[in-house]
């Protein structure tokens, strides 16, 4: 008896933390139990993208999508859909309009997403070298080795207009032409895999979900520069990418698709994985070449750049994992076809992991040129909890806030450098009226300088030196001057610090100056934080309009909230913790937040 | 691919090679663009942020220390906008400094207090805030003093590119980076040599010399206490840089005149002993040479030379000549032979040296051998920067000092013992003693070019009486790993080494370019003091040590044979495997 359904477990990371491995092995057992192994085989894939509901699943030919799965739900969903062809509609994702959908392309979350980058995550097999292939997989790189020069290769990258997805959006195909045009006895190609902001998993998702795409993207590359030698420097912190790594690199050599004579040509390559320490600078191209040679992961000046002396004074190529993911398709489907997608500059598609204020969290996969409302309403589901929209940040610590009357901004490399952003690697964090902006800034600046490598002076003294100034200002001891210093030390910064992470590190605070002027000078000149986050701008009066139902000091987690029965209560301000929860919980606006 | 490229400084045209960086474009141009942590004797860092310019067209700001010229480019060096940025970034380095110039051993010679100097820092512009960390005060030689540190890097530069030691190194990350010795260690017992590289390199006081000039004023002022001295061959050509010199100028007479005047009772000169060891070696070069056994011998009056070769090459243990290096000669003979001269309690004599050198005050008592009079033959060793500023706390006058001769006996030298100051000089002078003794006349010419000036190694093949003598020279203790690696393999392949003397000095340009020199030393700097030590050769009376009669009387008076009983008792010393890593 053939198989006749297809049961695609999640087996991202997200999903992983959320029991996807329990529910994979419930299911194997179940059909095994129930008897029905002949009828269906369940698949662990990668990255669906929709993290919010998971653990995921996708039942094949009919795409039926199941969210919010549990190894309990197992049993029925064996008994149900795949003996009886009925799918448990309870275990069905729930939209806003609260209609039950069955297939996946009914969810408005995937509506309007385009799949290149992703196309394989949560299809196929990730570790089935079999899958891949069946999916075109190796093909682009049979083409490159028998039917395409070089040169062919860098013109056809250069039709498509890929730029590089690590954050600048420098053009591939010059990255490459450099790198080709110099002569050595070696060359390398490295895949940066170093994602490192807050909140980013686009990089770790590909892998997770398509390994073989990068080993293939690699290859390619290897081939047109003249690289024998390719390095994956990825975190640590990525068990499950490395091992899904090595799985792919162990497959591809035995299949002949890696190593000495590819394909029966004459051309050979490697690749090897080097694990980084989770640096976040090492993500920047000359760090990560020194922490491979083993010194500490420490930018040097550029030039020379690395397509002229890299990885061991060699010249060295070094792409990010999303845009090694696009070459094989950009191979195969051609430059053109690539370059109709997106806007004038940017060209094909962005992943972004979406978070924050959203209702759906998750991995997404959009046109350039796609409009920040049309990512956070349409495909992220709105804000939750029906708050108001305030910001969208991109570009994690390097990136800068988009406010409200840019919703409608083409997303594009130039779009969001004019709004004073960046691209980044794809980090989308949503904000809504309950984050204080300056608030939010101490986050990000912690976070540089904490990973500041403390090489240059500007970057490790300047960014402590403006986390200093906001945890002032967050404190009610902010003066005047604090602004214009903050924007001295953010200019100073950017344009004196040696590499990307100093020069980018103020522009959280410099765009958020720009935009929300107005929450600065409230906590410096009126010591009140809007939003009412900083703890030490906010005070909580009970008013008059108390009836003594009691209901805040039953909520108050520090007991400092008295009163007789009936009577008006009373907060105890040296106690308070300034946590809110009698704020949301009066239910007669007798709290007031001042 | 020696191209040439165009491209203007403010305007100005520049023709230069390609590659060249804008820094040193400007130079050509006449422009000055500040800089802080980049040195010339060092690869580019490019930390500090201050050389920032712009080049015509770009939004970006370059580093002037880093970027090479492109052709065509427009570099601008100063506008208000730059001129903001570096004092910006100036600013942020002070938050981070320490505010006690005035009791900082860099004090009116601080490249950071000219900066703030420069661009007229008047208020402290932001919150400061110190690194909270103790100094490293573990080893004779060197204090580390982290607070006052600015992360220029190039401490760490010398100590790992130039002196090839890694002792020094960043540990920590953004704010709390540090420099000090990998794994946090003390730099006693870290690989460090004592070189002071790392001090003569340092823009501020965060790694200086041990000052010991108070114990020395203390035994000044003991009347019980026959303090005596001896001053180095470098110190004479750069000690007058701290008093408005022209470098290289040989200011020996006013030196003894300062020293007299500080209270020492007798004033000696190592270059006394430097012909002492040319004497002793020599002898162990020809004994070794003519039974061609224990070749190559390898100098070692460098003690921070030999504490390296101990410590990462014991295998050339048995190479080293046996011989102590001339300041310990001094003090072996100031407290024995002088001694009993002027009939005195060696008890008594206190002994002081003037070295243009931080290992030196290591090397008084690295072993046993340095105490070979029953005591430690040198009390304390002082830096030429130290002596400097004895001279000056004293309100010494030094510019109008007379000069004056040295005392009798352990004093007067030959043109060869000055040249020990000078890289290649001790091979130099170890030859004309070396063809004297071998062949049994004088050489014609004495001057051998070939070893002088500052490339890394030097060599030259020398015809004694018919035998082929090979030498080399190497300094800058960076390049001395690969001719060992020669000898090395000479050694494996069983050959006869490829050299069969050779002279290593662990600073550049040798002693002239010492860690305790006068700070702000290039390669346009050493060449000045090593054109004054050359010039006081050349207007010695005597150019070859053997022909110093005082040494001969020492030998017959005193020593007996060259390389004899008492010579090894007193000027003879061994070396032995160290660890790199102390426990």
């Amino acid at each position: 008896m053939a198989i006749k359904t297809y049961v695609l477990v999640c087996g991202g990371t997200a999903c992983e933390s959320t029991k996807s491995r329990e529910l994979y092995d419930a299911l194997v057992r179940e059909l095994r139990e129930q008897g029905a192994e002949n009828d269906a085989q369940i698949v662990k894939t990668g990255c669906f993208g929709f993290c919010e509901k998971g653990p995921v699943v996708k039942f094949l030919p009919d795409e039926t999508f199941y969210v919010n799965v549990a190894a309990a739900d197992a049993k029925e969903l064996i008994a149900e859909h795949v003996i009886k062809g009925r799918p448990v509609k309870r275990l069905m994702y729930d939209s806003e309009q609260s209609k039950k959908r069955a297939k996946i392309d009914d969810i408005q979350f995937y509506q309007k997403q385009f799949r290149i980058v992703l196309r394989n995550c949560g299809v196929i097999n990730p570790e089935s070298i079999d899958e891949y292939i069946a999916r075109d997989g190796y093909k682009a790189l049979e083409k490159v080795l028998f039917e395409m020069t070089p040169e062919q290769v860098l013109k056809e990258l250069e039709i498509s207009g890929l730029r590089g997805r690590g954050g600048a959006g420098f053009p591939t195909w010059k990255k490459w032409g450099f790198c080709r045009d110099v002569k050595s006895d070696q060359k390398y190609m490295i895949c940066n895999a170093d994602e490192g902001d807050p909140g980013a998993y686009m990089d770790r998702s590909t892998i997770e979900g398509d390994p073989h795409s990068i080993l293939e993207a690699m290859t390619i590359a290897g081939r047109t520069i003249g690289a024998s030698c390719g390095y994956v420097y990825i975190r640590a912190e990525y068990p499950l990418a490395i091992r899904r790594l090595e799985v792919a690199i162990e497959q591809a050599n035995a299949y002949g698709l890696l190593g000495e004579k590819i394909l029966g040509s004459d051309f050979s390559f490697q690749i090897e994985l080097r694990l980084g320490a989770g640096a976040f600078v090492c993500g920047e191209e000359t760090a990560l070449i020194h922490s491979i040679e083993g010194s500490r992961g420490m930018p040097t000046p550029r030039p020379p750049f690395p397509a002229v002396k890299g990885l061991w004074g060699k010249p060295t190529v070094i792409n990010n994992v999303e845009t090694l993911a696009n070459i094989p398709v950009v191979i195969l489907k051609g430059g053109g076809w690539f370059a109709k997608i997106g806007t004038e500059t940017s060209k094909g598609t962005k992943v972004f992991a979406l978070t924050g204020k959203i209702n759906n969290s998750g991995l997404i996969e959009v046109p350039m040129g796609t409009t920040l409302r049309e990512i956070i309403f349409d495909i992220g589901g709105g804000i939750r909890n029906n708050r108001k929209f305030k910001a969208a940040q991109t570009g994690g610590p390097s990136g800068g806030v988009i406010p409200e009357q840019f919703l409608d901004t083409p997303i594009d490399y130039e779009n969001l450098a004019k709004l004073g952003s960046i691209m980044g690697s794809g980090g989308l964090i949503v904000m809504d009226e309950d984050d204080c902006m300056v608030d939010v800034n101490k986050f990000y600046l912690e976070f540089t300088v904490d990973e500041s490598c403390g090489k240059c002076a500007p970057c490790r003294i300047g960014g402590k030196s403006m986390s200093l100034i906001l945890d002032r200002i967050t404190a009610g001891n902010g003066t005047d001057a604090d602004m214009p210093k903050l924007l001295e030390i953010g200019k100073a910064m950017s344009k004196a610090s040696l590499c990307g992470l100093g020069q980018t590190a103020p522009n959280p605070v410099v765009s958020t100056l720009r935009y929300f002027q107005d929450e600065y000078l409230a906590h410096i000149r009126d010591r009140k934080c809007p939003a009412g986050k900083c703890k030490d701008l906010v005070h909580y009066l009970i008013t008059d309009a108390c009836i003594g139902c009691g209901v805040c000091a039953r909520k108050c987690p520090v007991n400092c909230i008295t009163g007789q029965k009936r009577g008006k209560h009373v907060i105890d301000q040296t106690k308070c913790v300034k946590c809110g929860e009698c704020f949301k919980a009066c239910k007669f606006s007798a709290i007031t937040r001042g | 691919m020696a191209t040439t490229v165009h491209c203007q400084i403010n305007g100005i045209p520049v023709e230069i090679p390609a590659g060249t960086t804008i820094l040193k474009a400007a130079t050509q141009a006449g422009v000055k663009i500040p800089t802080l942590c980049y040195h010339p004797d060092l690869p580019a860092w490019a930390a500090c942020g201050i050389c920032v310019v712009k080049s015509e067209g770009s939004p970006k700001m370059l580093r002037a220390c880093a970027t090479p010229v492109a052709e065509g480019m427009k570099v601008i060096t100063h506008d208000p906008e730059i001129v903001q940025v570096r004092k910006s970034v100036l600013g942020l380095i002070l938050s981070t400094h320490p505010n006690d110039c005035l009791q900082c051993p860099r004090n009116n010679n601080c490249e950071l207090q000219t900066l703030a100097s420069d661009f007229g820092m008047r208020e402290l512009a932001f919150q400061r805030r110190v690194l909270a960390c103790p100094k490293d005060t573990s080893t004779t030689s060197i204090v580390l003093e982290p607070e006052k540190c600015i992360k220029c890097g190039r401490c760490a530069s010398v100590c790992q590119g130039m002196q090839n030691v890694w002792a020094l190194e960043f540990i920590g990350r953004g704010e709390n980076t540090r420099l000090a010795p990998a794994g946090d260690i003390s730099l006693n017992d870290s690989p460090c040599i004592k070189c002071g590289q790392c001090t003569a390199h340092c823009p501020v006081g965060a790694i200086y010399e041990k000052d010991e000039t108070q114990a020395v004023w203390d035994k000044l002022a003991d009347k019980d206490v026959y303090t005596t001295v001896q001053i180095a061959p470098a110190v004479r050509v750069a000690l007058g840089e701290a008093f408005g010199y022209e470098p290289g100028t040989v200011l020996t007479g006013k030196i003894y005149a300062a020293l007299r005047r500080l209270g020492f009772k007798a004033v000696f000169d190592t270059n006394f002993t430097a012909d002492l060891t040319i004497i002793e070696e020599g002898n162990e070069f020809v004994k070794r040479f003519t039974s061609n056994k224990g070749l190559p011998l390898l100098t070692s009056c460098c003690p921070a030379w030999t504490d390296w070769m101990e410590k990462f090459a014991p295998d050339f243990v048995d190479n080293f000549s046996t011989a102590k290096s001339p300041q310990q000669m001094l003090g072996a003979m100031a407290k024995s032979y002088y001694a009993e001269k002027i009939k005195m309690d060696p008890k008594k004599i206190f002994m002081v040296s003037i070295m243009p050198c931080t290992a030196k005050k290591f090397e008084i008592s690295r072993d046993k051998a340095m105490s070979s009079t029953g005591f430690q033959d040198i009390d304390i060793s002082l830096t030429t920067r130290e002596l400097a500023r004895m001279i000056k706390a004293a309100g010494i006058d030094f510019r109008n000092l007379p000069d004056e001769a040295c005392d009798s006996i352990l004093g007067e030298y030959t043109g060869a013992g000055t040249i020990f100051g000078a890289t290649g000089g001790v091979m130099e002078a170890a030859v004309r003693t070396a063809y004297f003794l071998v062949t049994g006349t004088e050489m014609g010419d004495v001057n051998l070019l070939p070893v002088r000036g500052l490339e890394g190694v030097k060599e030259a093949v020398l015809n004694v009486a018919g035998k082929e003598i090979r030498i080399a020279v190497a300094h800058q203790m960076g390049n001395v790993e690969a001719v060992l690696e020669l000898l090395r393999a000479d050694r494996k392949a069983g050959r006869e080494p490829r050299f069969h003397f050779v002279e290593v000095m662990a600073c550049r340009g040798g002693c002239i370019g010492g860690g305790g020199q006068p700070y702000g030393a290039t390669d346009e700097i050493r060449a000045k003091r090593m054109k004054g030590i050359y010039a006081d050769d050349v207007a010695s009376k005597h150019r070859c040590s053997h022909q110093n009669p005082h040494i001969a009387k020492i030998y017959k008076e005193f020593l007996g044979e060259p390389n004899g009983h008492k010579a090894h008792q007193f000027l003879h010393t061994h070396y032995q495997k160290r660890p790199e890593y102390k426990k």
